[in-house]
Order: structure tokens, then sequence, then C-alpha cells
């Protein structure tokens, strides 16, 4: 069995997918980092003290790891999702009732939306009181803070797509509040927001457009740059 | 160009290659040399991160297993549920909203909110590594009261008694260190916090109860409701 393994790993097929050898030296335990494409992100040594888990706690890398969950489970979701008044709720009972596993998938969604807010929260306070924000770090400071925002708008985005009563009043309070800023700026930016005055079927064609187009490629580009920066910046 | 150096070539998992600065004015002798220890990526970071990952999928599978997201009624304009709660990271705002005027609590304060924090590292204060009291502890405390008494006035002044209360416990425990300049102990640890960590720590507090309130404690017309009396 062994050599058989033994084999494979020095098979050309192998090889020239993991161009490395078994990682039992400090060589090719380095090449298996940046030979490949997912790993390439770290550097091939990293801070002892980085790698302490009460250093960081994992909490960007669980900030990432929710979003991937999130991505996966919410391409799924828009297999059985229309977003137009009021298919978008029947499609809704229909993954809790007829698609199989489909509550399950919804569930897995709603809960890792809830704890991705959370676990970024509490990401930017590791990051504070380790002081981690100082300079040379202090510019993906803001681009963390940008983040920050750029998560929960896409769980506030979110909340509108099952349409019904919570969605819809939980949009309608925060529009409400949107309503409320000043030199008529308010009406227009919900006017912009919700494509009316009240939420309606154009409101959720355009949380739709946002939750799954617009924040997260914006998402997804702001996280590149932090996880480059990160190593520009000297690492963890 | 031919390198007129050589890379060293070290197969010890501990140690990071040595680096070397030229310092071309005229200083002191005082360079310090300072070695980081260093672990290989892989399998030290890797296999953490794997396993982090595994255990937060387990744990989230589990918890979707059991407990289902909500679905209530088809949307309905006409029909207004009391209390209308935003989702629950915004009911630390929607329980400002209580307080103070819509553009206060809706508009102005989240943005000041953002502001601040990214402006954290741009101030020198928040770059201070030192207690608050360690620097001119006199001017610190004329400061540290003033600004306290006209935070404490505008929030009797709103009855916002839900800030008021964590900000004046707090304002306490600061002054702690400033009456007793003990050294060991939670009072000497309190003693060298710096100003930003007391303000960071604030913050997350207000945040904190705030947020509990509006999602455990309000009901009906946004009026008290014990949990007990059941959860809106
Ligand atoms: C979607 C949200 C975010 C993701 C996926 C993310 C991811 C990460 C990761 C993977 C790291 C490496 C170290 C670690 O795991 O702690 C990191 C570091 C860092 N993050 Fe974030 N982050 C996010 C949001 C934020 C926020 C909200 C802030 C602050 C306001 C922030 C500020 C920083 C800083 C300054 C570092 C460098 C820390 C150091 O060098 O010790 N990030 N982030």
């Amino acid at each position: 069995m062994k050599k058989l393994l033994h084999q494979l790993y020095r098979s050309q097929v192998w090889r020239s997918i993991f161009r490395h050898g078994l990682p039992e030296s400090n060589r090719t335990r380095a090449e298996a980092v940046f030979y490949n494409f997912f790993l390439h992100v770290h550097p091939t040594k990293v801070r002892k003290r980085s790698v302490i888990f009460s250093y960081t706690w994992g909490l960007g890398g669980l900030s990432f790891g929710l979003f991937i969950v999130l991505v996966a489970t919410g391409a799924l979701l828009m297999l059985y999702y229309r977003p137009s008044a009021p298919q978008a709720y029947w499609d809704m009972k229909d993954l809790q009732f007829v698609v199989s596993s489909g509550q399950f998938l919804r569930n897995m969604h709603r809960w890792a939306a809830h704890a991705m807010v959370a676990v970024v929260f509490l990401h930017m306070l590791r990051v504070f009181y380790t002081g981690a924000y100082r300079p040379p770090k202090e510019f993906n400071w803001v681009i963390g803070v940008i983040l920050l925002v750029t998560t929960i708008l896409l769980s506030y985005t979110g909340y509108l797509l099952p349409w019904d009563q919570l969605s819809f009043w939980g949009i309608s309070v925060g529009t409400n509040m949107i309503r409320a800023m000043p030199l008529g700026l308010g009406e227009k930016v919900s006017f912009l927001l919700l494509g009316g005055n009240i939420v309606g079927e154009n409101a959720l064609v355009r949380f739709y457009v946002l939750h799954c187009f617009i924040i997260p490629v914006a998402a997804i580009m702001l996280m590149v740059i932090h996880f480059w920066r990160v190593r520009k910046d000297g690492g963890v | 160009m031919d390198k007129d150096f050589k890379a060293e070539e070290n197969s010890d998992a501990k140690k990071a290659p040595k680096r070397l600065a030229f310092i071309k004015t005229r200083t002191a002798a005082r360079v310090k040399s300072e070695e980081e220890e260093m672990v290989m990526t892989f399998p030290n970071l890797v296999v953490k991160e794997i396993i982090a990952f595994q255990v937060m999928v387990i744990v989230l599978v589990l918890i979707s297993l059991f407990v289902n997201a909500p679905l209530e009624w088809i949307a309905n304009p006409d029909h207004t549920p009391n209390p209308a709660k935003a989702p629950w990271y915004f009911l630390g705002l929607q329980e400002l909203l209580h307080y103070f005027p819509p553009v206060v609590g809706g508009v102005i304060l989240p943005t000041l909110t953002v502001i601040a924090l990214i402006a954290i590292p741009y101030f020198k204060i928040n770059l201070k590594k030192d207690g608050m009291w360690k620097e001119h502890p006199r001017q610190t405390l004329t400061g540290f009261l003033i600004f306290v008494g006209i935070v404490s006035l505008i929030l009797l002044l709103f009855r916002v008694y839900a800030m008021l209360v964590p900000t004046i416990m707090i304002s306490a425990i600061m002054l702690i260190p400033y009456v007793s300049r003990r050294e060991g102990g939670i009072v000497g640890w309190l003693g060298t916090r710096p100003l930003s960590w007391w303000v960071m720590t604030w913050f997350v507090i207000i945040a904190v109860v705030l947020t509990t309130i509006g999602t455990l404690f309000r009901g009906p017309e946004w009026r008290w409701t014990w949990p007990w009396q059941g959860i809106y």
C-alpha cells in the first residue's frame, strides 16, 4: 500500500499537478505553499506568535470561511428563487416543503449570515485589542471597516428576499431611517434604493441584484485587497 | 548584475533569514537586533486553518439541522406588526431612535461611528501604549471630568439611561487607577490601559447593552418587556 502510494506521488500525472514531492523537508514544505494556488496567499514561513490560536482566534479566517459557505449555499438557493412578489414567498415555501433539503439549505445560509456579522465584528475587536491597526497596517484597518459595513449590507439586503412579514417590516424600518437624512437627501436615497416610495416589487429586484451580485463582488474585491495587504504590511 | 551576496541556506523551521540594515547617517551605536521566532506555514498554519474551518462547518450543520430559519406570513403592507423590528444588528440603532430624533439616531450617530472607526489608526492618541494617567494626570483628569460631565448631561437630558448607567460605571472604573497608584493586581492592570482602550471598551459595552435591550427587552410600542413576557 505504502509503496503504491509512493509510486503515485512519483507518477507524471501527480507531479504535473503537485510539482513538489511530499512535504518531508523544509524545502518541500515551503514548496507545498508557494506552488499551490490556494496556499500561496501565505508566506512559506510565519511568525510563531501569529499561529497561536489565542492571538487571532482564527476570526479573520473564519470570516472568510463563512463567506465561502454563504456563496456556496447562496448559489444553490438561487436555483429555486425568483425575485418577484409574491412568487418569492412561494419559492420559500417550496424550499421548506418541496425541495429536498431545501429547509436545511435555507438554514445554513441564514445562520451563516448572522454568524458572519458577529464574527467580523469580533475580528475587528481582536485587531483593535492586539493593537494590530498601528502603522503600517492603518490602511488595512480602513479596508476592514469598509468590509464590516459591506458585510452588514450583504446581510441586510438578503433579509428582504424571503418576502415575509419579517423581511418587509425589517426593511421598512431601515429605509425609514434613511429617510431621516437631512437636506432632502433621505427621500432621494431611499427612492433610489427602493425604486419607489414604498417597499414593493421594485425594491425586491434591487435588493436581489445588490445581494447576489453587486455587494458580493465588492466584498470579494475588498477581501482580496485585505489579504494582499496583510502580507504587504508585514504579516500578522 | 551579479549578486554580491548569497542567500542563506537554512532548513531550520524556527529561524528567519537575517536582515541587515545599513545606517548611513551618524547615529549612536544603539542598533538592536531582534529575532522573531518563525515556523513553517505548512503544516503549522495550514492544518490549523483546515481544522478551524471544519469545526465551523460542523457547528453550522448541527445548528441548521435543529433550528429552522424563521418564515412568517407573506409580506403585507396593510398589516404592521407591533413592534416592527429590524434584524438584531440594527436593534441597537433602533433603540437609539427611541431616545433621539431620527436624524441623530438614524443618520448622525451611525455615520460618526463609522468615521470614528476609520480614523482610529490616524491619530497619535490611539497609538499610545501607556496607561491614560501616565502623563499629565492632572490635566487628563480635568479633561476627562469635563468630557464625561457633558456626555452624561446630554444622556440625562434625553433620558438615555441605557447609555448613562454604563457610561458612569465605566468612568468610575477609569478613575480607580487615578486614585490608587497600586502597581500590581487588577488596579495595576487598569492603570496600564491606554485611553483608546477605554474608549473602545466603552463603545463595545454600549453597543452590546443597546442591542440586547432592543432584541430582548422591547415589546409593543417599544415598551419595556421582560424576556419571559415574550420576545418580540
Ligand atoms: C469580511 C470581513 C473580513 C475578512 C474576511 C477578514 C480577513 C482577515 C484575515 C484572514 C486576516 C489575517 C489574520 C486574522 O485571521 O486575524 C485579517 C487581518 C486583519 N484584518 Fe481583517 N477581515 C475582515 C474584516 C476586517 C475588519 C472589520 C477589520 C477592522 C476594522 C479588519 C482589520 C484587519 C487588520 C488590521 C488585519 C491585520 C491584523 C494583524 O496584522 O494582526 N478586518 N483579516
